[in-house]
């Protein structure tokens, strides 16, 4: 009982801090660095990706263990879990609209968004190379959607900060940011010895 | 990788696909919201192009806005006062009075009219264009280029180059704006349907060097102003302006026009 906890525990971690979806494995960077101008709108975008992510790996864990597995057919994954993703986001945005409209108004624009997003996708396909049963993986995935919401959050406080700053005319814009992403990822290796 | 492989993933990917669209499709039933009613007959009632020449979104976006109250029953620049007062009568508002425009090209020097300073062989784009020497190859540095970034850019296929100027089909035209964003060179403004007289041109460079440049430049001498009854004219940098709010419309400007400029 024990050791399972701590590995869901040691899970958590790992892939919310220490392998970062972004900062690491560079996954869903178009979103990382569209949707992080206002703290607001990133917090948004990462409770959008916590939201779909959490629930399409418990959707793709259990197509991948009940149908693809097995019919053999594991080749498929990617082209499936895409299927499955574009059409879950579809309904999940149907279902809020009819009975969680403060939610789906406040998710707004971001969540057929990620219907494209490649970490959602990315997750899907980790879960299966670990081998990770249904329940490890929507723990992952919740790890690492939280692991893209922190990071982005951050980066759009930064961004907030950066507006008033006297940046060099040739760093305007989007150079900054990006510096400013390598940064992190540079103060992210840090946590790779909390494990 | 046999047939049957080949044939398995089809029937699989199918199977899911099958499955996929039945389960939205019925959950698109079930869980149907029910739109504002007037939302729909508006969204039914704009022209549904979705230039987003209002501002908005598309026409979706702007019936929400007009359902909701935000925007003006008439912002759509397309539909005009047709389309206004149809959603007044859905929205129950009174529509205010909305002056038919349509975009009007401020220049006339075609090739007959104005001189080349030297051969342009490149980008077809007039925005490319405003980087050249001398802002175009053109001799007057204000004319239409006639590259017709304006012309691509129209939703409506109003405008056309003609003989190297842009001009406008009146009746085509919605004053969705686009054109007049698009020119590098500000030429473009949306005026009234109905305008009787407006200064085909824009050049603000002084008499003589407009005169050098083009045969139907505004060179600013005033004699428009000195004719008109209504004190409507204006000289501004060098280049009349008519206030189309005082013009009536008597021609006396057209014709004293040395420059043949005022239409």
């Amino acid at each position: 009982m024990w050791d399972s906890v701590k590995d869901l525990l040691v899970i958590l971690i790992a892939s919310s801090l220490i392998n970062n979806v972004i900062l690491s494995q560079f996954f869903g960077l178009c979103p990382f660095l569209g949707v992080s101008k206002k703290t607001s709108t990133a917090a948004g975008m990462g409770a959008a990706v916590i939201f779909v992510i959490t629930l399409s790996t418990a959707v793709t864990g259990a197509i991948y263990k009940y149908v693809l597995k097995p019919l053999d057919v594991t080749y498929l994954q990617t082209i499936v879990f895409i299927l499955v993703i574009a059409a879950l986001v579809q309904f999940v945005e149907m279902f809020l609209k009819k009975f969680v409209v403060s939610l789906y108004e406040a998710l707004g624009v971001y969540l057929p968004l990620i219907t494209t997003n490649c970490a959602v996708l990315g997750v899907a396909i980790t879960n299966v190379q670990k081998e990770y049963g249904i329940g490890v993986g929507i723990v992952n995935g919740f790890a690492t959607a939280a692991g893209f919401t922190i990071v982005i959050v951050i980066l759009a406080g930064l961004r907030e900060k950066m507006e008033h700053n006297d940046v060099p005319e040739a760093f305007k814009g989007m150079p900054i940011v990006l510096l400013t992403a390598g940064l992190m990822a540079i103060a992210f290796c840090g946590f790779s010895g909390l494990l | 990788m046999s047939i049957t492989g080949i044939l398995t993933a089809t029937l699989i990917i199918g199977a899911i696909g099958l499955f996929i669209g039945l389960f939205l499709g019925a959950a698109a039933i079930k869980f149907k919201v029910q739109v504002d009613e007037k939302e729909e007959a508006v969204l039914a009632a704009l022209p549904g192009n979705n230039c987003g020449g209002c501002g908005y979104p598309g026409c979706s976006g702007l019936a929400a806005a007009i359902a909701k109250g935000e925007a003006a029953v008439n912002a759509c620049p397309v539909g005009g006062e047709a389309v206004g007062k149809t959603i007044s009568g859905i929205m129950g508002v009174e529509a205010e009075e909305s002056v038919h425009k349509v975009a009007f090209v401020h220049c006339k020097g075609d090739c007959g009219k104005t001189t080349l300073d030297y051969e342009y062989t490149g980008i077809e784009d007039c925005r490319m264009l405003s980087f050249v020497p001398g802002g175009g190859p053109k001799s007057c540095n204000y004319g239409c280029l006639g590259f017709g970034s304006c012309v691509k850019v129209c939703p409506f296929d109003a405008i056309h180059v003609e003989n190297g100027i842009a001009v406008v089909d009146r009746e085509k035209c919605r004053a969705c704006g686009k054109c007049v964003e698009v020119c590098p060179k500000n030429l473009i403004s949306l005026v009234p349907y109905d305008a009787k007289h407006i200064v085909a041109c824009s050049s603000k460079d002084k008499g003589p060097v407009t005169m050098k440049a083009c045969t139907t430049g505004c060179i600013g001498c005033g004699l428009c102003k000195k004719v008109c009854p209504a004190d409507a004219v204006t000289i501004e940098n060098f280049h009349a302006v008519i206030d189309q709010d005082k013009c009536t419309g008597c021609g006396a400007c057209k014709e004293k026009c040395p420059k043949d400029a005022i239409i």
